[in-house]
C-alpha cells in the first residue's frame, strides 16, 4: 500500500487540506474507487476505510493482480466532516457539482480539477454517493444513462439492484457523469445510509467492491457471489409524495414487498397526535426508497416503490 | 391584489406560501401585455426586495398610466429569504438549477413547476438576482448567445451599465430564465449590488429602466427617465483575477473604476505573520465590473472580474 497526497490546499485559519489516495498493486490504471464528497457522508467514509483495510490485507497476501493498480481515496472534503456541514465550509458549494473542474477557476473547481486530472484516466470508477433526497435505499449500483453506460459491467458487484438515471442538468457536473465521458466504466454505490453507520448495508458494499474487482481480475478473493440484478431504469420507480404535513411514522421500510392499498406510512398532527392521513400503496412491489425523517412536509417524495416486483 | 401562486405545509403550524402581487390596469383591453418581476430566489439576495417595493409604490401612486398587468414575486424562496439561507432550508440543490421543476417530483421541485405555470403566458420577466456575500456586481444583464438576439434589443431598455453575453453551458439549462425563455416567455436575468445588503442606488437605476423598458412595450404610459447605454460583451472580454493564496484580501481599488494594466489591485495577508502572501496587480487595462466584497479567500477564491482589453 502506498500512500499519495492527491490534492493540497491552503487554508486561511486550518491545518492544509489535503487529498489522500492508497494505491495498491502497480501498472496499469485499473479501478479507482472514491469516498464522501459531502460533509455528513460518514457511511461512505466508513465504507471506503474498510475497503482499504481489506485491500491492503489481500495485498499482504500477494492477491492483487499483476500489473493492475487500484487508487482507493477514502475522502474528498474531511474539512466539511470535521464541522458537521454538508457542502464546502467557506462558500457551501458543493464539490459533487464542480466537475470537470477547472484548474484556474473558483476553490471547488480546482479542487474537482485536481481529483479528476488524477482519477479520469482509470479503467473503473466507483464512487461511494448520497441522494440529494433524504430517506433510505435499498443497496444498489447507479448509473448515468449517458449512452456509455453498460450495465451489465453494474451486474458484477452482486447487489441486488442496478438502476439506470436519465441525467438532468444538474447532473451533468458530476463525477459520475464526468467519468463516463471521459470513457471510464463509472458506477455510484449507494447503501441504507448517510449521517450514521449500517453495519449490514457497508458489508455488503464492501463485498460488491471486491466482488467486481476479483470479476475484473483485478483481485483475487473469495466471497459469496452475490445477486444477479435487476436493472430498472430510475423513471420507472412510482413516486408517493405526501399530501399533508406533519409527523411522519413509517410502516413499511425498504425491501419490504408490499400489495396495492397496504398503509406505507401515516402523517399525525403535530399537536393532537391523531392521523392526519394514511399513505398508501398505489402498487404491487418492494420499497425501493423510504423517507426517513421524524417530520414531513406536503408534497415530500416519501417512498419509491419498483411496481409489479416481488422477493 | 394578492394571490398565492403555491403554497406546501409545513411539518408543525406553519404553510409555506409563495405570493405575488398583481397590479392591473383601470380598464382591461383584453390584450394586455404581462409583465412579471420575480427576485429572491437565492435567500442571500436583498436587492430585488427594494426593487419590489419601489414598482409598487411607483405603479400605485400613478395607476392610470398602468397599460398592462405587472405581476410582482419578491420572494421565491420565502424561507431563505428568512432565514439568510442561500438555498432552501432543508434541500440539497440550488433552486435556480430545478426548474422547470416536476409536479410529481420533491417539495421544492413541485414549487418550480406551479412557479413556472404561473409566469408561463407572460410577455416578458426580468429575475433579479444580487450576486452573493462574496462579490460585488455593477447593474447588469446576462444573457446566453442562443437567446442573445431576442433579448439584447429588451436588455439595451433596462438602464443597466454592462450585457454579458455568456456561452451556453448544459448545467444553466435548469435555471429559471433560461426555462422561461425556452417557453417562449422573455426573461432578462439582472444581476447588481451584493448579497446581504440593499444599495439604492443600483436598485434606484433598474427601477428606472423598467419603467423604461413598460414604456417601451405599452405596459406604462407615464413619464420616464433616460436610459444609460450600456456596454456588450462576450466571455472573450471579460478577464477572471483568481486568489492564488489563501488569507484576508484587502482591495487597492474601487469598484467599476477604470483600472491600468500593472495597476496594484490589492493584497492578500496574513494576519498571523504579519506578511503579505500575494500582490495582485491589473493583467489588462479596463474597469472592474466585479470586485470581492467578503475578505476571507482561499486559493480560488475569485477576486474581481475586469471588462477589458488583452491581457498581459
Amino acid at each position: 500500500m502506498k500512500k499519495d497526497i492527491i490534492y493540497t490546499l491552503k487554508a486561511p485559519y486550518r491545518d492544509d487540506f489535503q487529498i489522500h489516495g492508497y494505491r495498491f498493486g502497480k501498472g496499469e490504471q485499473a479501478a479507482c474507487i472514491i469516498g464522501p464528497m459531502r460533509g455528513n457522508e460518514v457511511q461512505q467514509l466508513y465504507v471506503c476505510s474498510q475497503v482499504i483495510c481489506k485491500l491492503a490485507e489481500l495485498e499482504e497476501k500477494g492477491a492483487i493482480a499483476h500489473n493492475k493498480e487500484i487508487l482507493v481515496i477514502p475522502c474528498v472534503n474531511h474539512y466539511s466532516i470535521n464541522i458537521g456541514k454538508r457542502f464546502w465550509p467557506s462558500d457551501n458549494t458543493d464539490i459533487n457539482r464542480m466537475f470537470p473542474g477547472y484548474e484556474y477557476g473558483e476553490t471547488t473547481q480546482r479542487i474537482a480539477a485536481g481529483l479528476f486530472n488524477r482519477v479520469k484516466d482509470y479503467t473503473y470508477g466507483i464512487q461511494f454517493a448520497s441522494f440529494y433526497m433524504q430517506g433510505e435505499f435499498i443497496p444498489h449500483v447507479r448509473m448515468m444513462d449517458t449512452g456509455h453506460q453498460n450495465p451489465s459491467l453494474a451486474n458484477l458487484f452482486g447487489l441486488p439492484y442496478v438502476v439506470i438515471r436519465k441525467p438532468e442538468p444538474y447532473d451533468t457536473t458530476t463525477l459520475n457523469y464526468n467519468w463516463q465521458l471521459w470513457n471510464a466504466n463509472a458506477f455510484s454505490l449507494y447503501t441504507a445510509a448517510t449521517d450514521r453507520i449500517d453495519l449490514e448495508s457497508a458489508s455488503q458494499a464492501v463485498a460488491g467492491v471486491l466482488r467486481f474487482l476479483t470479476r475484473m481480475g483485478m483481485v483475487k478473493y473469495q466471497g459469496h457471489s452475490g445477486y444477479i440484478a435487476s436493472v430498472i431504469q430510475e423513471e420507472e420507480l412510482v413516486t408517493v409524495n405526501t399530501q399533508e404535513a406533519g409527523i411522519f411514522r413509517a410502516v413499511k421500510n425498504t425491501n419490504e414487498e408490499v400489495k396495492v392499498g397496504d398503509v406505507l406510512a401515516e402523517i399525525l398532527h403535530p399537536y393532537e397526535g391523531y392521523v392526519k392521513m394514511q399513505i398508501l400503496s398505489p402498487v404491487d412491489g418492494i420499497v425501493f426508497f423510504a423517507y426517513n425523517e421524524p417530520l414531513v412536509m406536503e408534497n415530500t417524495v416519501i417512498f419509491k416503490i419498483l411496481a409489479k416486483l416481488h422477493k | 391584489m394578492i394571490k398565492t401562486v403555491v403554497a406546501s405545509a409545513l411539518p408543525v403550524d406553519e404553510v409555506l406560501h409563495i405570493k405575488k402581487h398583481r397590479m392591473e390596469p383601470i380598464s382591461m383591453s383584453g390584450e394586455n401585455k404581462r409583465l412579471c418581476i420575480v427576485t429572491g430566489i437565492h435567500g442571500d439576495e436583498l436587492e430585488g426586495q427594494y426593487v419590489c417595493y419601489e414598482m409598487i409604490k411607483r405603479i400605485n401612486a400613478h395607476k392610470e398610466n398602468l397599460k398592462g398587468i405587472v405581476d410582482v414575486y419578491p420572494a421565491l424562496n420565502p424561507l431563505g429569504l428568512d432565514t439568510i439561507t442561500r438555498g432552501i432550508p432543508k434541500f440539497d440543490l440550488d433552486m435556480n438549477r430545478i426548474f422547470p421543476g416536476n409536479e410529481n417530483g420533491s417539495m421544492v421541485e413541485y414549487i418550480a413547476s406551479k412557479i413556472i405555470d404561473d409566469i408561463t403566458g407572460a410577455d416578458l420577466c426580468i429575475d433579479i438576482h444580487s450576486s452573493n456575500i462574496y462579490l460585488k456586481e455593477i447593474p447588469q444583464v446576462r444573457i446566453s448567445e442562443e437567446s442573445a438576439p431576442q433579448l439584447i434589443p429588451l436588455a439595451l431598455k433596462l438602464n443597466v451599465d454592462f450585457i454579458w453575453v455568456h456561452s451556453s453551458i448544459t448545467v444553466l439549462e435548469s435555471t429559471l430564465a433560461h426555462t422561461l425563455n425556452m417557453l417562449k416567455v422573455p426573461t432578462l436575468a439582472l444581476e447588481m449590488g451584493v448579497g446581504m445588503r440593499i444599495t439604492r442606488d443600483y436598485c434606484e437605476q433598474v427601477v428606472n429602466g423598467i419603467f423604461h423598458l413598460m414604456k417601451d412595450q405599452g405596459i406604462w404610459e407615464g413619464e420616464t427617465t433616460e436610459v444609460r447605454a450600456p456596454i456588450i460583451s462576450t466571455d472573450g472580454k471579460v478577464h477572471f483575477i483568481n486568489a492564488e493564496a489563501s488569507g484576508i484580501f484587502v482591495p487597492a481599488i474601487q469598484h467599476w473604476k477604470e483600472i491600468k494594466i500593472g495597476q496594484h489591485m490589492g493584497d492578500i495577508i496574513d494576519p498571523l505573520t504579519g506578511c503579505v502572501i500575494q500582490s495582485i496587480d491589473s493583467p489588462c487595462d479596463g474597469a472592474v465590473f466585479t470586485l470581492r466584497e467578503y475578505p476571507v479567500v482561499y486559493e480560488g477564491s475569485l477576486i474581481a472580474r475586469i471588462l477589458g482589453g488583452d491581457c498581459i
